[in-house]
């Protein structure tokens, strides 16, 4: 079976251009035009679910046209089994955007759904890409929405965030760029496959110290974006100033972008380099987890306590892929998916509660539980997920990471799950503060309850925690047979990839 | 070259090879001509007939590129190379033209002798394109020159704009005087000014001519590094963008330094090429300095043509890496990315043109404040040029700086490759601080002065923006062109 992934990936694009023509004065139109289009959207990447082939390991879908002659650059594109759960994440998560957005955006409303149209487009077209030259295309072209969301819709140090949050993603990107053209030269080739044929095959060899540095320079570009510590400072920043939509797109999809990455590039092309990094970047992560959690325990600010949570839950997905076993990268990879639904949904309540009561300061909020129940129970359910309650989604992530990383260090697990106490710290805390106690006034007159908009943008959520908790068997099986594939491409010692002979030379010399 | 050249005695020939030069110092004599009988009724008119000399003028190159092989003896070589450039000045030319229009008209300095000048700059430039010989490359560059001085201090009642052409005037002299001793030095030695016999000697390869040549090729590094303002040459260039008239700076910025440019890999790639190991380091260093000057400089700076100046070093910077990677793919990189450029930055000096007012008062980035509210159109082919300069992809930049490091990779030039790289991350900063302004901001008081569009600066805003997408989106089809051309230049 197969079907088309030029739909999902040329929608957003096409509701982007046609956004820009709607008239200035109609805000309504622009909303329910880019509601529109998302929802299509994200009916046809349910498509590509229901015909996607789960038992099949490889890419599938597959659509290769030639793009530039010369260098060869073709737009090459297809999914596995864990790119299409990103699709989806983003697909799902971008009506529930436009919905959340639909009272909050006032100014320059067409504007706000065409760049996030542009932003759908760009994040779906890194999770496709397989030609290394598309891939970077994607990458670069997703940062330019984003960077104008939190600049022009942001709160009050919007443009120090929006200029730091380009920045530091153009640094790591650009020595990305360097190590692509760099590969390219070698291989002459910059499909994904190809690469990875000539790799096995034996015809393209890299001594140890080029796997490295190429490894380094894919791996800090991924690394600013996912955020690893110490690299992680542009977030708390980014988070904070964006707009709801905004913080939910970075934190649920675009952080993703460089999990994905590591996984699909780093592990499979350069598994020499990824062996020999794998302490010191476990290391990190772990420090990552504790120091997010312990961060976060003291914000003041929801938005930035979600914000250093992101951090610590970005650890347990770093932890999990540089474990190098099969629990540690499907728990990884579980744990994208996660983060993406319950850290979404927990910025999108911050979102409607700061659309209430005007502030994002905990201490301005207390007894919003009587004020409106009904949001109060859906964030405590959020809460829950993201601390890892069991039967919610985030425990069989944490789960799975955690038994990975005790199967390659069991020092590393231990470290790793004061991560999963503290969370439960920081929450409950937040929880109690901002729920329980007595109402002020301003409180009782100013936050109501969830309006029917704003239950469609819950439910999906809600019902998707609920889900992946209780029955991960939906998710996981075309995860565990791409994860499996990653980690038998990254298997250490094969000659030919610490740059001796290649295995036909060898054979030949027997 | 097409191997089928023949050196003919033709003067037929020869005048078809030297169309566009013709049209153009023709058309430029006409307009001196005509300034005093339509000079004050239809001041427009100098401007149509400009553009269309201009077209005539690429139709005369492509005319020249069908009968392409040397002329005049040898002076002049008509290949894939010098048609790529030829179109690209008088390209330059149409857009710097269409630019004009209302800024001259604000200035209240519409005159038949501004467009004249801009046609026998350009006539100039397109002789150093096609020159063979270094004494007809120095009289291409003394034409554009000496218009391009004149053009700079186009205003005559503006203090700044006559300090920026006396500066201008005043360097340039002091570089084309090293140009021509470098010139005299070849020719001491050699007994021949064809760069095609200089190549040929110095591949049989004389020690002693070499050191001279050596010399030689230092001093017209000098020369030509001044014009391209590429490091430690590049002290005019901020000044003089800032004060030139801002067409003309747009002009400077693309025509005469791609000329120069051209000029520079024609010698170097050619006659030169056996001396390539000499002087590597040099360009290598101009190279990394001038992109590190230039983006850093660029950083503090708050006016806006003056900060495009600086971009404007660190640029050539950039195309300097592509010379160092002394390769076929450098030089068709080169070519792509000085194309490209024409286009993003007469874009954005043609908005700042048209956003600075009478008398230019308004040049600061501050005056773009909430443009991305007042006149999104404008706002957003800035932005579309801005993103280029930055080197998104899916623009003209981006190709341009890929080909670049691809071609410096190839070479293996690992540490430029990756100075220039974070160089390009450092410029971002820079460029992002105008679509800050133009779109995180809200419209300053006064914001309402800014001119309503016409229709031709419409075209001009359009063109360069139509260009640069065009140029990112399918850039095969003038990478190949040039590709072609530069692996024909040897």
């Amino acid at each position: 079976m197969s079907a088309n992934l030029l739909p999902v990936l040329l929608l957003p694009l096409a509701g982007f251009l046609f956004a820009l023509l709607l008239p200035r004065r109609a805000p309504e139109l622009s909303r329910r035009f880019a509601l529109a289009v998302s929802l299509v959207t994200f009916v046809v990447s349910l498509g590509l679910l229901a015909r996607f082939d789960r038992t099949a390991p490889g890419e599938q879908f597959a659509l290769d046209f030639s793009w530039i002659a010369s260098p060869k650059i073709h737009f090459a594109i297809s999914v596995n089994g864990v790119s299409l759960w990103l699709v989806l994440l983003s697909t799902l998560l971008t009506p529930i955007c436009v919905l959340i957005s639909w009272r909050s955006i006032r100014t320059r409303a067409k504007e706000f759904y065409a760049f996030l149209l542009l932003l759908e487009f760009g994040l779906i077209g890194v999770f496709l890409a397989q030609d290394l030259f598309l891939f970077y295309v994607f990458w670069e072209v997703s940062l330019v929405p984003m960077y104008f969301l939190i600049g022009i819709w942001g709160h009050e140090r919007r443009i120090y965030a929006a200029v730091k949050f380009f920045i530091y993603t153009m640094a790591g990107s650009v020595l990305m760029l360097a190590a692509i053209v760099y590969l390219y030269n070698k291989a002459h080739t910059f499909s994904y496959a190809a690469i990875l044929n000539q790799l096995s095959a034996g015809e393209l060899r890299l001594d140890s110290q080029e796997q490295m540095l190429l490894f380094l320079g894919f791996f800090v570009a991924f690394a600013i974006k996912v955020p690893l510590f110490p690299l992680h400072t542009w977030l708390p920043d980014a988070h904070v100033e964006a707009p709801v939509a905004g913080s939910v797109m970075l934190a649920s999809v675009m952080l993703k972008m460089g999990t994905y990455g590591i996984l699909h590039y780093c592990l499979p092309l350069f598994p020499n380099a990824a062996r020999q990094c794998s302490g010191w970047i476990a290391t990190l992560a772990i420090v990552g987890i504790v120091y997010g959690a312990l961060v976060a325990m003291v914000q003041p600010n929801m938005k930035k306590l979600v914000a250093y949570s992101s951090v610590s839950h970005l650890g347990f997905v770093v932890l999990g892929i540089f474990s190098f076993t099969q629990q540690g990268l499907d728990g990884a990879v579980y744990q994208m998916l996660n983060h993406g639904i319950s850290t979404g949904a927990l910025f999108v309540f911050v979102g409607l509660l700061y659309e209430r009561r005007h502030s994002l300061e905990i201490a301005d909020y207390g007894g919003v539980a009587t004020a409106a129940p009904w949001l109060s129970t859906a964030f405590l359910v959020t809460a829950l997920a993201s601390i890892g309650l069991p039967t919610l989604n985030n425990f069989v992530g944490e789960f799975l990471v955690l038994q990975g990383a005790a199967i390659a260090h069991f020092t590393w697990a231990v470290w790793a799950s004061t991560g999963v106490i503290l969370s439960a710290c920081y929450m409950l805390w937040l929880y109690q503060r901002v729920f329980y106690g007595v109402a002020g006034a301003e409180v009782k007159s100013r936050v109501f309850d969830l309006g029917p908009r704003e239950w469609a943008a819950a439910i999906p959520l809600l019902v998707m925690m609920v889900w992946m908790g209780v029955y991960s068997q939906s998710f996981l099986p075309p995860v565990s047979k791409v994860t499996a594939q990653v980690l038998a491409q990254s298997e250490v010692n094969v000659p030919y990839r610490v740059g001796t002979r290649p295995r036909a030379e060898v054979a030949r010399a027997r | 070259m097409p191997g089928d050249i023949v050196m003919t005695g033709f003067m037929s020939g020869d005048l078809v090879r030297f169309l566009p030069e013709m049209i153009l110092t023709a058309m430029g004599t006409l307009l001196m001509v005509l300034d005093p009988v339509i000079g004050k009724r239809r001041p427009a008119a100098f401007g149509h007939l400009t553009i269309a000399a201009l077209a005539a003028g690429i139709a005369g190159a492509a005319a020249a590129y069908s009968h392409g092989g040397l002329a005049f003896g040898g002076m002049l070589r008509v290949d894939a190379f010098a048609t790529f450039f030829r179109v690209l000045v008088m390209g330059v030319g149409i857009l710097t033209a269409l630019a004009s229009y209302g800024f001259l008209k604000r200035q209240q300095a519409e005159a038949g002798e501004f467009h004249a000048l801009l046609l026998f700059s350009i006539a100039g430039q397109s002789m150093m394109a096609a020159a063979n010989d270094l004494i007809v490359i120095f009289i291409g560059l003394e034409i554009s020159s000496i218009s391009s001085y004149v053009l700079a201090g186009y205003l005559r009642d503006d203090k700044r704009s006559n300090e920026a052409a006396l500066k201008y005037f005043l360097l340039g002299s002091f570089a084309t005087a090293f140009f021509l001793y470098g010139v005299a030095v070849v020719y001491g030695t050699t007994g021949t000014i064809n760069l095609t016999t200089v190549h040929a000697l110095l591949a049989v390869g004389g020690s002693a001519q070499g050191t001279l040549l050596g010399v030689a090729a230092g001093l017209m590094f000098v020369g030509l590094g001044f014009k391209v303002s590429a490091a430690p040459f590049q002290l005019w260039a901020p000044d003089v963008y800032q004060g030139a008239p801002t067409p003309v700076s747009a002009f400077l910025s693309a025509g005469p330094k791609a000329a120069a440019f051209a000029v520079f890999l024609r010698i170097f790639m050619t006659a030169f090429a056996p001396l390539g190991r000499a002087w590597e380091p040099l360009v290598w260093l101009s190279a990394l300095a001038s992109m590190t000057i230039g983006n850093f400089a660029a950083l503090r700076q708050t006016n806006l043509k003056r900060m495009l100046g600086y971009s404007s070093i660190a640029h050539a910077g950039y195309v300097m890496v592509a010379l160092t990677a002394r390769s076929d793919t450098g030089v068709a990189a080169a070519m792509f990315y000085l194309a490209a450029y024409a286009f993003m930055n007469i874009g954005a000096f043609a908005v700042v043109g048209h956003i600075s007012g009478r008398g230019e008062r308004r040049q600061s980035i501050d005056d773009l404040a909430g443009l991305g509210q007042t006149q999104p159109l404008t706002a957003a082919m800035l932005a579309i040029f801005l993103l280029s300069l930055i080197g998104v992809p899916l623009t003209g930049g981006f190709f341009g700086k890929f080909y670049i490091f691809r071609a410096a990779l190839e070479s293996q030039l690992v540490w430029l490759t990756v100075l220039g790289l974070l160089n390009t991350a450092v410029a971002a900063y820079y460029y992002l601080r105008l679509l800050v302004a133009m779109y995180f901001r809200d419209p300053a008081d006064g914001a309402g002065e800014v001119e309503p569009l016409t229709p031709s600066f419409r075209l001009a805003l359009i063109l360069p923006a139509v260009g640069t997408l065009a140029l990112g989106m399918f850039p095969s089809w003038v990478l190949d062109f040039a590709s072609k051309s530069a692996a024909l230049l040897k």
